[in-house]
């Protein structure tokens, strides 16, 4: 099955032959939504930059960036219905930003002030990020059996039946949680759909590494469909994930998407890409990125010069006030250490808690 | 099933494996949120019998054959809790707990203190574990130190019927995870269920057997062996103090330590290999809190620093009545 894609990498509208069961899924959008798609784009790679500005000067202890990707997370994340559940793995920042999460929450976590960072039944219910690669495909798949236990989904009415969305790239994918997190949905027919980054590297490995067949193809080792869209194209990545959840929150089990898509940054702040990647692979890459092809479409819908002015200044002010309170990002208390270990009493945390606050106490008075 | 329904006044004798079933029947009667998942729980019953009865009682919603992969159980009970559930995994044998160490130990654990308190993690993981039974590679292990050395889990580990009915109870109604260790060569002999009344918290170790010479401490099957070393001693004219520790994290010292204080001396045993190990603990934290009370240095019974061996030598692994009372006439000459 060739790649889904509707936009060329001119940002040319030209639907892939297999992109066709997937048209009538465009029709949900309006032009504000495309414009919103759009928005939120660009708004997030001007976030990016600013979040690894602030790594680099000493405020963040590690920034992961997700420049490139942005088609394939804000198109899943729009095809999501509100009451459904997204687990995220670690760079899926806009995707946390459509479900309401404020994105500076996301950098209390990377500066160091908490493990977690909020509370998902207040965003949108985008879970945590979980930093050991693929853990939360199987908290993910879990939580769809939880759905289908609770009756809250397969019962005919979309606008209240649940589904779940699973976030994890080509690296995580050679995980076994991933492998017994397909296992277990196939199994249990959850409603849940696998997305799947391909971003081509896993830090400084190629998925050629990690997979000798075209990673949607193993769905159906698993029972189940499989489909590899152009990650870079943000209809492609909507359409086919609403048709995903659709399908799984109407009873008809679970999916995997491949969206090939490529991490144009590093892996983090701790990686150096020049060391392991030619600038031919990267060149290929940003000649598909997935803003500018969109823009050249919206240009060519009539979208005017001004709308894409008013994009770049809010983005800019989105980042100046992502930095200004980034900065204003406080640790929190000792107690913090101690506080949330257990739900119920445990006498030797509250010891160690006790003796750490009379240790402290010992101090005071004392010139620091 | 019939013979272990619950009332007041009832009292029972039942082998430790159908306790723990009538245990897990009462927490699914109590809360429907409680359901069981395993490899092999379902019609089988579980290889050791345990869920027998609940799958035709509860149906295949609430006790669930799973697939046969460790992460996938405890992934997805994680899952199920964060949904609001109270998922009570069943692992096989101690020896394949392993393939869900990662799952346990980075997520489960931790999943309450990430979410900086928002969730539970009310989740049990039963684990028959430890040897006596003459089984092969992996079927016999005591893998207790890895869980009790791990913030944010619970670990208990019942000796008797009694317990394994409440404490499972208890267990299962903990807004923690909790690591079950049930010791499996105590999974058939009987003894008394007191189904109107439980007595005893979950973390609460206790005195199962008075003497004022030496304190000896162990948890699971290590406690008959405790209570057979005991009975020797009397007959020695040695009167042998056996602490039953029920909890391993938290450990609670207080029996241990009024124990000691009166006979100033103490072995602890355990089939686990003792280095780095809940028998460490205790040594380590009776030294320093109980050192003037001490007559004799705190010694430890343990399996060896060694793999389990094969069944054939079990015996020579395991310590056993004699290999405790060696410890206890060791430290009674100081």
């Amino acid at each position: 099955m060739p790649t889904v894609s509707f936009l060329t990498a001119e940002g040319e509208f030209l639907p892939s032959e297999s992109a066709e069961e997937f048209v009538p899924y465009l029709d949900r959008l309006s032009e504000d939504d495309y414009r919103r798609f759009y928005r939120d784009m660009a708004v997030m790679r001007r976030f990016d930059t600013e979040a690894a500005n602030l790594q680099r000067q000493g405020q963040l202890a590690l920034w992961v960036p997700s420049h490139g990707q942005e088609a394939a997370q804000v198109g899943s994340a729009y095809a999501a219905r509100p009451q459904d559940h997204i687990f995220p793995s670690y760079r899926e920042h806009v995707v946390g930003m459509i479900r309401g999460l404020d994105v500076v929450d996301i950098l209390r976590l990377l500066r160091g002030a908490t493990m977690g960072g909020w509370k998902p039944e207040e965003h949108g219910n985008f879970h945590l990020y979980t930093l050991v690669l693929a853990a939360q495909t199987l908290h993910a798949t879990g939580y769809a059996m939880g759905m289908q236990f609770d009756g809250q989904t397969a019962t005919g009415n979309p606008d209240t039946d649940e589904a779940v969305i699973v976030y994890f790239g080509d690296g995580a994918s050679s995980q076994g949680d991933a492998n017994e997190a397909l296992v277990f949905a196939a199994s249990y027919q959850t409603p849940q759909v696998f997305f799947l980054q391909n971003n081509h590297w896993a830090i400084s490995v190629p998925v050629s590494r990690q997979s000798r067949t075209p990673l949607y193809q193993r769905a159906s080792g698993f029972g189940i469909p499989g489909t590899q869209i152009d990650g870079n194209d943000v209809l492609a990545s909507f359409a086919v994930t609403a048709k995903s959840l659709d399908d799984a929150r109407a009873g008809r089990g679970p999916a995997l998407i491949e969206a090939l898509t490529y991490r144009i940054g590093a892996h983090t702040t701790a990686d150096d890409p020049t060391k392991y990647r030619d600038a031919e692979d990267l060149a290929y890459w940003v000649a598909r990125d997935p803003i500018i092809r969109f823009r050249r479409y919206l240009t060519d819908l009539g979208v005017g010069g001004d709308f894409f002015t008013s994009v770049d200044e809010e983005a800019a002010d989105f980042a100046s006030d992502v930095r200004r309170r980034a900065l204003e990002i406080r640790g929190p208390g000792r107690s913090v250490i101690f506080d949330n270990v257990y739900a119920e009493p445990h006498p030797l945390i509250e010891e160690q808690k006790a003796w750490l606050d009379r240790y402290e106490a010992s101090f005071e008075g004392e010139e620091a | 099933m019939s013979e272990a329904t619950p009332s007041a006044q009832n009292v029972h004798n039942l082998p430790m494996a159908k306790a723990i079933t009538a245990g897990l029947r009462q927490a699914m009667i109590d809360d429907p949120k409680v359901l069981l998942m395993g490899e092999d729980i379902g019609p089988l019953g579980g290889v050791f019998r345990v869920t027998e009865g609940l799958f035709a009682e509860f149906g295949p919603r609430r006790v669930l054959d799973t697939p046969l992969a460790e992460s996938g159980i405890v992934g997805t009970a994680i899952g199920l809790a964060l949904r609001g559930y109270r998922p009570v995994c069943e692992i096989q044998f101690d020896g394949f707990v392993f393939p869900a160490f990662d799952q346990i130990t980075t997520q489960l654990s931790r999943m309450r203190n990430r979410h900086e308190g928002g969730v539970i993690m009310p989740v049990v993981i039963r684990i028959p574990y430890g040897g006596h039974i003459g089984s092969i590679e992996h079927h016999q292990e005591s893998p207790e130190a890895y869980f009790a050395h791990t913030p944010g889990l619970r670990v208990v580990s019942p000796s008797n019927s009694h317990d394994a009915y409440w404490m499972m109870q208890d267990a299962i109604a903990s807004d923690d995870p909790v690591i079950f260790l049930e010791p499996k060569s105590r999974y058939w002999p009987k003894g008394e269920v007191h189904f109107g009344q439980n007595g005893i918290a979950l973390h609460a170790s206790r005195v199962v057997h008075p003497g004022k010479d030496v304190t000896v401490v162990g948890h699971g099957a290590m406690v008959s062996v405790l209570l057979q070393a005991a009975g020797i001693a009397a007959g020695e004219g040695i009167g042998v103090e056996v602490v039953d520790l029920r909890s391993l994290s938290p450990l609670d010292f207080g029996p241990i330590l009024d124990s000691v204080q009166k006979t100033g001396r103490l072995v602890v045993a355990q089939e686990a290999s003792g280095f780095a190990s809940v028998g460490s603990e205790i040594a380590a934290t009776i030294a320093e809190k109980a050192f003037y009370s001490l007559e004799a240095p705190v010694l430890r019974v343990s399996g060896f620093d060694t793999p389990f061996p094969p069944a054939a030598v079990e015996t020579h692994f395991l310590p056993s009545p004699d290999r405790v009372l060696e410890a206890v006439d060791r430290v009674l000459a100081y």
